[in-house]
């Protein structure tokens, strides 16, 4: 082989090499192992509510008259005709738009607790839930630490609702709903590789505006959904004390004991009950 | 062909002697009748009410509160005074304390009915119960729920304390040789029923582990599990000693009078089991409640009720317990036994109810219409308890198939083989 020829060879195999990472995982690959996100910029958010007119019509639920502004007097939570609220809050920096919905953690209380794995995360993040599955038994309602999955208490056959961030629509290579929706661009569609650079770089090049935290990078494992603020995250509602466990860790240790009692157990007892035999004939 | 013709013969036999137990003995308008049966039927009634019109129109649950007095009490604490079954069980057939022998028929019995009529309320209160056969024929396990566990397990014991119950049943319907099967099963069956015990009580604690940031830190710990699982050995003791003594006045003609005396040595002896479980209990509740510095939590409303509890409820009873024992005072152990439960009770609406959930705006309390269907659960129990104990010997003496009251004249066949 001839230096040209060795030369040509390399370019071939080198042009391979560098072509193999873009073609072998494009950017929305139905098989890409990470978790998509969204990242909230409440400094972005002009509380147009335009995310809960949408979030209502993608998953037919009763649409909310977002002209009404007298709804944002109180602190509203998700309900069972509603996946998603944005609340207002007066704060030291002045008023703050926060939306809410389900967080999407990334080891989830909700599908731990379900014991017919009707909650379920699925591979690309969005938790969803099925209702062939669920027996309605509200395990899931006691476990999530944000309180989101509701339940329709005034039906004969109950589902349970929360946010599932628009999976149909990201079946179809779609946005979630709010997402798309959203003129101030306060929602950012992502993977959370992604998102956290972002958020960092948002961080970093307007040191003053922003507390510098990322709610969810760490809350309770990393969730799914990721939020920017002004002022400190209490005065937003969020719960800081949630810890950065993922809630399934709790339950962990004593799964774990469950098949080791069950069979040392036993065998500890008939060993008893043979020693008490032995006893009581001599 | 000579088998075939026998069984059905004994078919028809026992399609004739069921037919005759069936049938109400003695007086219909005692209190207990005239009290419950209203009871009942209004709580069929609402329970019609809350299968059509769904769990809103008859309860007070909420978003906040997905979990009220049906689980509550029904479930986590009726579970936990079902807990006598496993202790007894556990004494007698792996510990081979003969001394308790004469209880393990009520007790088993009263175990067995409360899983089926307090873990069944579970049913009630399942949104959509039809789909209770998931967890069950695997087309979705959630292996790795709680729940899935729990649910599991009250399945097994439930058949478990079937197995130990069912001695009971051949004797009663005469079917001397299946008897002898059954009764050679118990030993392994109680060995799995302890072990099955074991894991769901302390599940049913370990199902409040997920809700640590909703408890009441007073309340919730990560060994919630043990304390259950140590709190069901006292439960369900004194669950046996306040059935017992409420048996032994309705049921007297059942009881041989010479086993009267005996029954009150059995009171002090499950009175000393309780005092230790007791103590047990308490020792480790100070334990974390030191190694979690609570100190400061206990100035408020929560600290005072969380003390109630404590003091009021855990460690009087244990006191009055060792009093009682050691005094060879019945009347004392029963009191005690009465505070240990009302302590249970207290304790698992806190986990469950009350200190759940405790920053909430609006608080729960259960609706009359829960409360009444709880009772109708309790009153229907205590009437199949009824049943059984005046037809089958649970409470009389057992061990020789009895003269029983033949069906309409017919001698009881001697030998069914």
């Amino acid at each position: 082989m001839n230096r040209r020829g060795f030369l040509k060879l390399a370019g071939v195999a080198g042009a391979a090499a560098a072509a193999r990472p873009a073609s072998a995982a494009p950017a929305s690959s139905p098989d890409s192992p990470e978790f998509w996100g969204v990242l909230v910029d409440t400094t972005r958010c002009i509380g147009c509510r335009a995310c809960e007119r949408s979030c209502s019509i993608a998953h037919d639920l009763p649409v909310p008259d977002i002209e009404n502004d007298d709804l944002l007097e109180h602190e509203r939570t998700t309900s069972d005709r509603q996946w998603m609220v944005v609340n207002r809050f007066e704060t030291s920096k002045g008023e703050v738009f926060v939306k809410k919905q389900c967080m999407h953690c990334w080891q989830p209380a909700c599908t731990a607790a379900c014991l017919t794995n009707a909650m379920h995360k699925t591979r690309k993040g969005p938790v969803i839930w099925h209702p062939d599955k669920c027996m309605g038994c509200r395990f899931c309602m006691v476990s999530c630490p944000f309180e989101i999955p509701k339940f329709e208490y005034n039906s004969w056959n109950p589902k349970i609702q929360k946010c599932n961030m628009c999976f149909e629509r990201l079946e179809d290579d779609k946005k979630p709903a709010c997402v798309e929706s959203c003129p101030t661009d306060a929602l950012m569609f992502g993977r959370k590789r992604d998102l956290m650079e972002i958020a960092r770089v948002r961080i970093y090049n307007h040191p003053d505006k922003y507390v510098h935290k990322i709610y969810g990078e760490h809350e309770v494992g990393g969730t799914g959904w990721l939020y920017l603020a002004a002022v400190p995250f209490e005065e937003l509602g969020f719960r800081t004390d949630l810890g950065t466990t993922p809630y399934p860790e709790f339950t962990r240790d004593f799964l774990y004991g469950v098949p080791l009692v069950l069979f040392g157990l036993p065998a500890l007892l008939l060993g008893l009950s043979l020693l008490a035999e032995r006893d009581s004939e001599s | 062909m000579a088998d075939t013709r026998d069984l059905g013969r004994e078919l028809r036999r026992f399609g004739k002697f069921l037919r005759s137990e069936a049938r109400p003995r003695g007086k219909l308008l005692t209190p207990f009748n005239v009290i419950s049966i209203p009871v009942i039927l209004l709580g069929i009634g609402i329970l019609v009410v809350r299968f059509t019109k769904g769990l809103g129109s008859v309860t007070n649950l909420s978003q906040e509160f997905p979990w009220g007095f049906w689980i509550g009490f029904d479930v986590v604490t009726g579970v936990a005074f079902a807990g006598g079954a496993y202790a007894i069980t556990f004494a007698v057939y792996v510990m081979k304390l003969e001394k308790y022998h004469p209880i393990v028929r009520p007790a088993v019995l009263s175990g067995l009915l409360a899983y089926v009529f307090y873990a069944g309320a579970l049913v009630l209160d399942l949104g959509r119960p039809w789909h209770i056969i998931n967890p069950i024929i695997g087309n979705s396990f959630g292996y790795n729920s709680v729940l899935f566990l729990v649910s599991w397990h009250f399945m097994l014991y439930m058949l478990a304390e079937l197995v130990e119950f069912s001695p009971v049943i051949a004797e009663w319907a005469g079917w001397r040789r299946l008897r002898r099967i059954l009764g050679a099963l118990t030993v392994g069956t109680v060995i799995f029923g302890v072990t099955l015990s074991s894991l769901h009580q302390s599940g049913l604690g370990a199902l409040f582990l997920m809700a640590k940031s909703k408890i009441h830190p007073l309340w919730y710990s990560e060994f919630i599990p043990i304390f259950f699982l140590v709190s069901s050995i006292f439960a369900g003791l004194s669950m046996i000693i306040v059935e017992g003594t409420i048996s032994h006045r309705v049921f007297k003609d059942q009881i041989d009078p010479a086993k009267h005396h005996s029954f009150e040595d059995i009171i002090l002896g499950l009175g000393k089991g309780a005092a230790i479980s007791l103590f047990v209990y308490y020792f480790f509740k100070l334990l974390t409640f030191i190694h979690d510095r609570h100190w400061k939590l206990l100035t408020d409303g929560w600290g005072i009720w969380y003390l109630v509890e404590i003091l009021g409820f855990v460690l009087l009873p244990c006191v009055l317990f060792a009093y009682g024992v050691r005094n060879r005072s019945v009347g004392t152990v029963r009191v005690a036994a009465v505070m240990a439960l009302v302590g249970i009770v207290l304790n698992r609406l806190n986990t469950s109810v009350i200190a759940y959930n405790w920053t909430a705006a609006v608080r729960y309390f259960p609706s009359w219409q829960e409360i009444v269907v709880t009772l109708m659960v309790i009153f229907t129990e205590i009437w199949v308890f009824r049943w059984i104990v005046l037809r089958m010997p649970v409470l009389r003496e057992a061990h020789e198939l009895p003269t029983r009251r033949t069906t309409a004249g017919n001698p009881v066949p001697s030998a069914i083989a």
